[in-house]
């Protein structure tokens, strides 16, 4: 391992589910892959390929990063980021600052960008966007069902898990860097629309475009894709300060700490919230909200209710505003 | 039943047959003996492991790495028996298989997808309630008056089924729910059923049986999008017409029950009715109408010191757990102060009851109808189990009521 600890990161409480870094490994030119697993060794939240967590970084910014790892693994968490110079600082903080060892806080898992059932998938990766695709790569496998993998990136030694990729699978994964073959030929992969194929392509934009143009003519939905550049762009920094929560019907207000679930503090205030699964998944929870902003950790609300800020999981989701006023 | 003590590495071992009339009838005393026992119990009689205390039913219920679905949640084997019936996608599938049914149907039943139909049940229960109290006048068996006829007013028509034959739902139910257990005379009694029963929910799930905007269509139109197959849309329907009838009707008899024997907890409930979720799901954790499901072992597992071998079965009491001593204080007590949240009534994990927010919501409907026109509830009669493997059932529940002014 070769990355310098620049900045100490100081310790603070972090909210939500606090995660350990237990190791932390370059795994291309600019590529690092964290492996996150909780304190006590206890299982971690169920996720499917595609999901995403969202890390709760030192310098206060939230990032959003597909699991890579093995989800037959119920204790670990593993994503890989990519150091992106032009990026507000989260990438750089994980490569910089983040060490094992180190807390850090999770929300999530969520997914947007999830398996469906196919024939073939024809699986295509630009760069870092090869994260979300090793897990299906593996559910392919499990399933029995045909693939293949066309994976792009500037240059060999920027493509991580290239390597392991090429010998798990051989000459099913086509590893096509740039410098060596220019862009990627999508019009040999994708001109004969292949019915019962389905294609997931994750990437840069540019990439994505290419592949949605390219795919214009296949069957409807044959495409799925995810925009990691869009997803990792979301800034909203998480509070790392108390707010108050206000109980509108019990006429209670309560101060939740970093260090304390929505859920519990409204308990504690005297509120009766039914709940199950405690993990953002179930939905049990759900109480309406009548003012403020809450801070969705949960997997359950699809993002127009997420942003329409009716309603929130109080086991998992937090506030941005200074206040929250809950109908309890 | 014999327990002997334990061996090292080895369980207490019982004799006692969890499936027969009498444990069926009043299984707290068996639930009892298998929890004091020990954290695992073998039964000799199936040759399986038994697992009955809260902490251990929990863990095997979310680790679907190791105790798996995909080899049936009954005691049969599908490593090395056939199923009844096509195994269903959801109950009976391991991830990946189980990802893409599962996401469909949880997005169709999600709390927030169910808002459109608050309004309709809410006045459906209260039309129910109102006809009950004027037909029925002030003792009836609340059972067939409210408990069944609730879900199959709303359900039914929720899910898009037309209106014939509905009546096969009850008996498809209970024969699924028996199919769980052994081959023993209940699941005898319904064989010459079978064929009959499952033609008619298997000629349901089809689009063309179903309206265009209820659960069934919205899975066919998942299908449409291509996040299932078209192979996999009915069965999928089917996991509604099997999981979505018979357990909201014992769950919500099994409330009924709970109030009609606790007359204070009832008050408790006139005076506070946003109370009404937390009730069902404290007369879920008390009663736990579902009350055990089956797990393979994937692998050799050690738990609490006994290990189990790859591919043998597991019996997780979700009844015994949800009353045990170490986790519930005064757990025989239906009590509406008590936050019932973690009870494993509707199981925990990746598997845990899709359904569940229907079923809240169905409950919430009537208990909340009900409170409103009823100041007292009590039993006049003895009421009648109706013996399932898999269901805590009711035949009967004759109550007299006092209706409200």
């Amino acid at each position: 391992m070769v990355v310098h600890n620049l900045l100490p990161a100081t310790p603070r409480p972090t909210p939500g589910l606090s995660l350990r870094v237990r190791a932390k490994d370059v795994v291309a030119d600019g590529v690092v892959s964290l492996a996150l697993d909780h304190p006590d060794g206890g299982r971690l939240p169920d996720w499917s390929p595609g999901a995403h967590i969202d890390l709760m970084l030192p310098n206060g910014t939230t990032r959003q990063y597909s699991l890579c790892g093995d989800r037959w693994d119920p204790y670990t968490y593993r994503i890989a980021v990519l150091r992106e110079p032009a990026g507000r600082g989260g990438s750089a903080d994980v490569h910089d600052r983040l060490m094992p060892g180190d807390r850090v806080g999770v929300g999530g898992a969520h997914n947007h960008f999830p398996m469906v059932p196919a024939d073939r998938y024809l699986f295509i990766a630009g760069g870092i966007g090869i994260t979300p695709l090793l897990p299906m790569i593996q559910q392919a496998e499990l399933a029995g069902t045909e693939w293949q993998l066309l994976y792009g990136g500037r240059t060999r030694a920027s493509m991580a898990f290239r390597a392991d990729l090429t010998h798990a699978y051989g000459e099913r994964v086509h590893v096509r860097p740039q410098d060596e073959f220019g862009l990627l030929d999508l019009a040999a992969w994708l001109s004969e629309p292949l019915p019962g194929t389905k294609v997931y392509c994750c990437g840069p934009t540019p990439l994505l475009a290419a592949v949605q143009e390219a795919c214009a003519h296949w069957p409807d939905h044959s495409l799925r894709t995810e925009r990691f550049a869009a997803a990792a762009d979301r800034s909203e920094s998480v509070r790392r300060t108390p707010f108050e929560v206000e109980l509108r019907r019990t006429g209670r207000t309560v101060t939740v700490t970093p260090d304390v679930s929505v859920l519990h503090a409204v308990r504690r205030a005297g509120a009766e919230v039914l709940s199950s699964c405690e993990q953002g998944t179930c939905g049990t929870c759900l109480v309406p909200v009548l003012e403020g902003t809450p801070d969705h950790r949960d997997a359950v609300l699809a993002d127009h209710e997420r942003a329409a800020s009716d309603c929130m999981m109080p086991c998992v989701s937090r506030s941005h505003s200074d206040r929250l006023v809950l109908d309890l | 039943m014999t327990e002997t003590a334990a061996v090292p590495a080895s369980p207490p071992i019982s004799d006692a047959d969890p499936f027969a009339a009498e444990n069926l009838e009043r299984p707290e005393p068996l639930h009892r003996r298998l929890r004091e026992a020990g954290p695992v119990v073998r039964l000799s009689r199936y040759d399986v492991h038994a697992l009955a205390r809260h902490q251990e039913v929990h863990a095997a219920l979310v680790d679907w790495q190791t105790f798996q679905s995909g080899a049936g949640v009954g005691l049969a084997n599908f490593r090395h028996e056939k199923p009844w019936r096509p195994p269903s996608l959801l109950l009976e599938a391991d991830p990946p298989h189980h990802d893409a049914p599962r996401r469909v149907l949880r997005e169709i039943l999600a709390p927030l997808a169910l808002r459109r139909l608050c309004e309709t049940w809410q006045a459906v229960a209260e039309e129910l309630v109102e006809t009950v109290l004027a037909e029925r006048g002030r003792e009836f068996d609340a059972f067939a008056a409210l408990a069944q006829a609730f879900p199959l007013r709303v359900f039914p028509d929720a899910v898009g089924l037309g209106p014939h034959g509905r009546e096969n739902l009850l008996p498809y139910g209970n024969m699924a729910f028996n199919a769980f257990g052994p081959r023993n005379a209940l699941v005898e009694s319904d064989a010459h059923r079978v064929g009959d029963l499952s033609a008619w929910v298997n000629a349901q799930c089809a689009r063309e049986a179903l309206s265009e905007d209820g659960f069934g269509a919205r899975i066919w139109a998942a299908a449409d999008r291509g996040d299932l197959t078209r192979a996999q849309a009915p069965l999928v329907v089917r996991s509604l017409l099997t999981a979505g009838v018979d357990t909201t009707v014992h769950g919500l008899a099994a409330a009924l029950y709970a109030f009609a024997t606790h007359p204070e907890q009832w008050q408790r409930l006139r005076a506070r009715p946003d109370l009404a979720r937390t009730a069902f799901d404290e007369a879920v954790r008390w009663q736990s109408p579902v009350q055990t499901f089956f797990r393979t072992a994937t692998t050799d597992v050690d738990i609490a010191g006994t290990r189990i071998r790859e591919g043998g079965k597991i019996l997780m009491f979700l009844g015994s757990a949800n009353r045990d001593p170490e986790r519930w204080p005064d757990p025989d007590r239906f009590d509406l102060t008590r936050d019932p949240s973690g009870h494993v009534g509707f199981g925990m994990g990746i598997h845990q009851c899709v359904g569940q927010h229907v079923a809240r919501l169905e409950a919430e409907s009537l208990l909340t109808a009900l409170a409103r026109r009823v100041t007292h509830l009590e039993l006049v009669g003895e009421p009648r189990r109706h013996l399932n493997n898999t269901l805590r059932s009711w035949a009967s529940l004759p109550v007299r009521i006092r209706p409200a002014g």
